[in-house]
This record gives structure tokens, C-alpha cells and sequence, in this order.
């Protein structure tokens, strides 16, 4: 009985996440008692998890893996999981691992847990607490089946750095061959994506339209964040669906959320409420944005914002 | 085409969410269900296949009579036939199992569900099903088209989009985009009244055990107040987010 743990990669890179996950396999696989395995996937340079506790890698490095494909990737995990004879399999949130995560569940037969925000609270029944509700409520989920699938959410565990001694193995896959083909894939360039942020800046329908949404991107590019936006927003076309947030959009875990004229509909709230820190600029005091978040402006954001962004700047300038 | 939707009858979003028994259970009291939006979605994609290529729409879902009104509703849509497989929705893989052992005796081309309902978000039921049956999967799929048994779909990725092919039977987990907001059909008279007349099958749910269970429930903590920086000192505004939140 092992933890396994698959972290993923960008061209190579270990993603961001992947060190919260390490950290989190480590903790669990102690109060288990056993060891980690983490598994990576087209990973060039590993060497960082040994800064995060994992002592075993397994790696898997295959040319027609550069596209990502939920069934070949459950494969390799299922067959991993049976090698190491894991019995727990702990996944990150991103949108790749959420796909493969209930496909790797039917084969090995296992329950999946996701949105799990820490560690398990009971070892007999395997019990651990989760976010439910678009993070309206959150319930504690016992698990009777001997395999176990979990779903960390993005930026609820943290990082516990330990620095290690790491053995790496390669390992070879044979990629089945599927008629479902990845034809192409485009990816925003030069911008932060909403799941890979430590800050996102998120605009509403009071940014007046999508011609003023420069002082959005100008705050958000002094601050390294991803751009999002409301519902409403997205339902008029004034921006992409892929940045809307909320309920029926986007979950956002990130440490900074800066709402600007986004009145906080009980919807959007909860796509944004596991967010750490949450700032918002409205001009109507009684926005009920107000009630969720930690710090607030009330104030024109067509005055407010591009002072707020000079004086930002200013404070990267003093602090970098 | 024969097209299966999944739906899953949840809490509307603007519902106050509560619980009894001990925090144990959902409180289901003034609380207003509807389709999930993520499969109301697929659904209205459905009906854009049924209009313009010629499908027929059986929808199912896994519940107890109360899930009904919800089944009632897509047929007033425009489904043909609704199926409910009589039980608790106990967990994701109970329902997935479920579905799966109906596909399996009635086979469909297209099977279409949410990307994950809104009240448990277990982004489970499409990708287990489609394990269990060994079929292509597509999840966060805000595309679809078919031609000649050829189906071509977006699925969002993190930061962008991919463009998929396969071959039919496909499922997928749906969301906005497959269509849009403003596409959403309100059932009219005419609807409602063939929704009647339509079949809704009940049919006994097949002997699956659930492998998790919720033992409770918590609400999250109370919020502080919100702390109100004037915005003629955004210096303050930005100290505090270094110094006590230390995000920057």
C-alpha cells in the first residue's frame, strides 16, 4: 500500500500545483504510514519535487504523450497505481486531471473524492472534508471502498517544503491507439490562466463595456494576474466564456481576488468564496460584494482603478 | 442519432443552502429544483440535433418521485421519453452505475451530461460511465457538432481550448458554451401540455452499493466585516494587502 501521485507538467516544467500536491502526498502518506510515489508525465526536470518530500519518481516519457489524452493518462496512472499497489491516488483540480480522474476511477474501481480542502480527519472510515455547493457548504465524506481517488483543491492545502534524497524511475508505455484525436489546441498566450493565478482581477457589467476593459488588463498586468469576468458580463459577449467565474463558470482558489464593478450575486460569490483574499471596488455601497469580501472601495472604478494601478506600481518598484 | 441526456435535478442557484437531520441532510424546504444548468445546456443542444438532423431525446435521471416535475419540465422542451431509475442518487458512482447498466440494454450514440451538477459537484457521473462502457469521453465541452457519425467538439482546457474528434457513441460532460445563455428554451403551453402525454418510465434501480457517504454538512464560518479603505487613500488599501493579508 502506497500514495500515489500524479503531478502534472507544462512543456516539461513541473506545474505550480504540483509542489502542493507533493506536499500534501507526503502528509498523507505518514499519517497512513506508508511512502509516496509521484508520477510525472512528459516532465523533463523533476529534481524540484526533492524540495517537497518525494523520494520516489516515476517518470513516463513518450512522444505521443505531448497531447494530453484522459484515457492514455488514467492508463498509465492505473497501471502505476497497480505496480506501486496504491491504494490512494491523489490528483490536482486542474481541468486535465478533473477529466481523467472519473475514467481512472471505473478501471480501477475506486471512489473518487474531489474537492478535498485537507487531509483526512478519520483514518477508519477514511474520512476527509470537502467543498460542496460551488463552496456554499462543505461536508465531511467517509469512503468505504479499498481505493481511493483524491481531488485536492487548488491552493487548500499549502506548501510543506523537506528536502529529500529522490531515486527516479523511467518507465516505458505503450499509448493505445483511440479514434477520439486531440486536432489542435490553442492556448492565450503571454497570459496567466484563471487556474494557474495567485491573483485574479475580475470585472462586471459596471466597467460600462468591454472598450474600458484596458484598465482591467493594465491593473491586472501590473499585478502578474489572470483577467475574469461576470456572468453578465460573458452573456453579452463583451468578454470570453472562459473568463467567467462563478457558479455555472469558473471556481476561483486564488490568495488575491480583486472584484471591480461586480455587484456579487449570490451565484458569482460562490465561484469565488475559496478564494483567500477578496478586495472589491464598486460605487454602490450597499453591493452586497461588500458582505464577502475582506477589503473594499467604494468609489467610481473609472477613477479608482487606474489610480489604485500607479500606485501599484510604484509599490512593485520599491519592493522588487 | 438516439441521444440520452443526463439530468440531474438540483437546488436553483440563487437557493439558501441549509441542512437538517443533524446537518446530515440537504434541507430541501422553500427550495426551488431545476434542471441542472449544465446539462440544461446539453439538453438545448439536443434539441438543436432533433430540430435540424433528426434525433430522438430519452432523458433519465436517478432519483425518487420528487425528481419527477424536473423530468417533466425537459420533456416540455421537447425530449420524446423520460426515464427515472427509482432511488436516492446515493453518490456519483451509484448514479453512474446505474446509468451505465440502462445504456448498456438500451444503446444510444450520444449520451450528454453536465460537466458536474451544481449542489455536490462530483464531475463524475459522464467520465465513470463512459469508463464503465469503455467509450469516448469529452468533458468541459463547449462545442459539439455531428456529421455522418463523425463528431467534432471544444473542450476547455486550462488557459485556452482544444479542438477534439471521434467517432460515435460519444458521451460528453457539458457546459455553457455548447450553447449559449440566451439559447435556453422556456417550455410554452403547447410544450407542457405534450409533456403529459409523454412517457415517463419508472423503472426499479439495479442493486449497486455507493462507496462514499456524507457524515455532515458544515456551513462556512461567518465572514468578518469587510474592512472600508477610502478611495482617496489607496496607499492604505494597498499596506494592508502586503502587511496584514500579505498577498502582495
Amino acid at each position: 500500500m502506497s500514495v500515489l501521485t500524479y503531478i502534472e507538467s507544462s512543456n516539461g516544467k513541473i506545474k505550480k500545483n504540483g509542489f502542493e500536491l507533493a506536499s500534501y502526498s507526503c502528509e498523507l502518506a505518514k499519517s497512513l504510514n506508508t511512502d509516496v510515489v509521484a508520477l510525472t508525465i512528459n516532465a523533463e526536470d523533476v529534481n524540484e519535487l526533492s524540495s517537497y518530500g518525494i523520494k520516489k519518481i516515476i517518470k513516463v516519457n513518450n512522444e505521443s504523450l505531448n497531447k494530453f489524452s484522459a484515457s492514455s493518462f488514467a492508463d498509465i496512472i492505473s497501471k502505476v497505481a497497480d505496480n506501486t499497489s496504491s491504494s490512494h491516488i491523489v490528483l490536482c483540480s486542474s481541468l486535465d486531471s478533473k477529466y481523467l480522474a472519473p475514467l481512472l476511477a471505473a478501471d480501477i474501481n475506486a471512489a473518487y473524492v474531489n474537492n478535498v480542502i485537507g487531509l483526512p480527519t478519520n483514518l477508519e472510515p477514511f474520512t476527509v472534508k470537502r467543498s460542496a455547493f460551488t463552496n456554499k457548504a462543505f461536508s465531511d465524506s467517509s469512503v468505504s471502498s479499498e481505493k481511493i481517488i483524491i481531488g485536492l483543491s487548488n491552493n487548500s492545502f499549502g506548501l510543506v517544503e523537506s528536502s529529500v534524497s529522490t531515486e527516479i524511475e523511467e518507465l516505458d508505455f505503450e499509448v493505445q491507439n483511440s479514434n477520439l484525436t486531440v486536432d489542435s489546441s490553442e492556448k492565450v498566450s503571454g497570459q496567466i490562466s484563471i487556474a494557474d493565478a495567485d491573483i485574479v482581477v475580475s470585472a462586471g457589467r459596471g466597467m460600462k463595456g468591454p472598450e474600458n476593459w484596458n484598465l482591467i488588463e493594465d491593473l491586472a498586468d501590473t499585478l502578474g494576474a489572470a483577467t475574469a469576468c461576470s456572468k453578465p458580463v460573458s452573456d453579452m459577449g463583451w468578454r470570453p466564456h472562459s473568463e467567467h467565474v462563478g457558479q455555472t463558470g469558473k471556481p476561483v482558489a486564488t490568495n488575491l481576488y480583486i472584484a471591480i464593478g461586480i455587484s456579487g450575486a449570490i451565484q458569482h460569490l460562490a465561484g469565488i468564496n475559496s478564494s483567500k483574499i477578496k478586495v472589491v471596488i464598486n460605487n454602490d455601497p450597499e453591493a452586497p460584494f461588500f458582505k464577502a469580501a475582506d477589503y473594499g472601495v467604494v468609489g467610481d472604478a473609472f477613477d479608482v482603478v487606474p489610480r489604485l494601478n500607479e500606485k501599484l506600481k510604484e509599490f512593485k518598484a520599491q519592493n522588487s | 442519432m438516439k441521444i440520452l441526456v443526463c439530468i440531474s435535478h438540483v437546488p436553483d442557484t440563487t437557493s439558501k443552502i441549509n441542512f437538517t437531520d443533524d446537518d446530515t441532510k440537504f434541507d430541501t424546504q422553500g427550495v426551488q429544483f431545476v434542471i441542472n444548468p449544465n446539462d440544461e445546456f446539453g439538453l438545448t443542444r439536443a434539441m438543436w440535433f432533433k430540430e435540424k438532423q433528426g434525433a430522438s431525446i430519452d432523458v433519465i435521471n436517478v432519483g425518487n418521485s420528487s425528481s419527477e416535475p424536473t423530468l417533466r419540465k425537459a420533456l416540455a422542451i421537447g425530449a420524446d421519453k423520460a426515464i427515472r431509475i427509482n432511488s436516492e442518487p446515493l453518490d456519483g458512482f451509484f448514479v453512474a452505475k446505474q446509468i451505465a447498466e440502462y445504456v448498456q440494454t438500451n444503446s444510444y450514440d450520444l449520451i450528454i451530461a453536465g460537466r458536474e451538477s451544481i449542489d455536490y459537484n462530483g464531475a463524475m457521473v459522464p467520465g465513470l460511465v463512459a469508463g464503465l462502457l469503455k467509450m469516448n469521453y469529452v468533458t468541459n465541452c463547449t462545442k459539439l457538432e455531428i456529421d455522418n457519425g463523425k463528431a467534432k467538439m471544444d473542450r476547455e482546457i486550462d488557459g485556452g481550448k482544444e479542438t477534439l474528434s471521434c467517432s460515435l457513441p460519444l458521451i460528453i460532460g457539458g457546459q455553457k458554451g455548447l450553447v449559449e445563455e440566451s439559447d435556453l428554451r422556456i417550455p410554452n403551453m403547447r410544450g407542457i401540455m405534450q409533456a403529459r402525454q409523454k412517457p415517463l418510465e419508472v423503472l426499479e434501480a439495479f442493486e449497486f452499493s455507493s462507496n462514499t457517504n456524507t457524515i455532515k454538512f458544515y456551513k462556512p464560518e461567518p465572514k468578518q466585516a469587510v474592512k472600508l479603505v477610502s478611495a482617496d487613500n489607496l496607499d492604505e488599501l494597498i499596506n494592508l494587502l502586503h502587511k496584514e493579508a500579505k498577498v502582495l
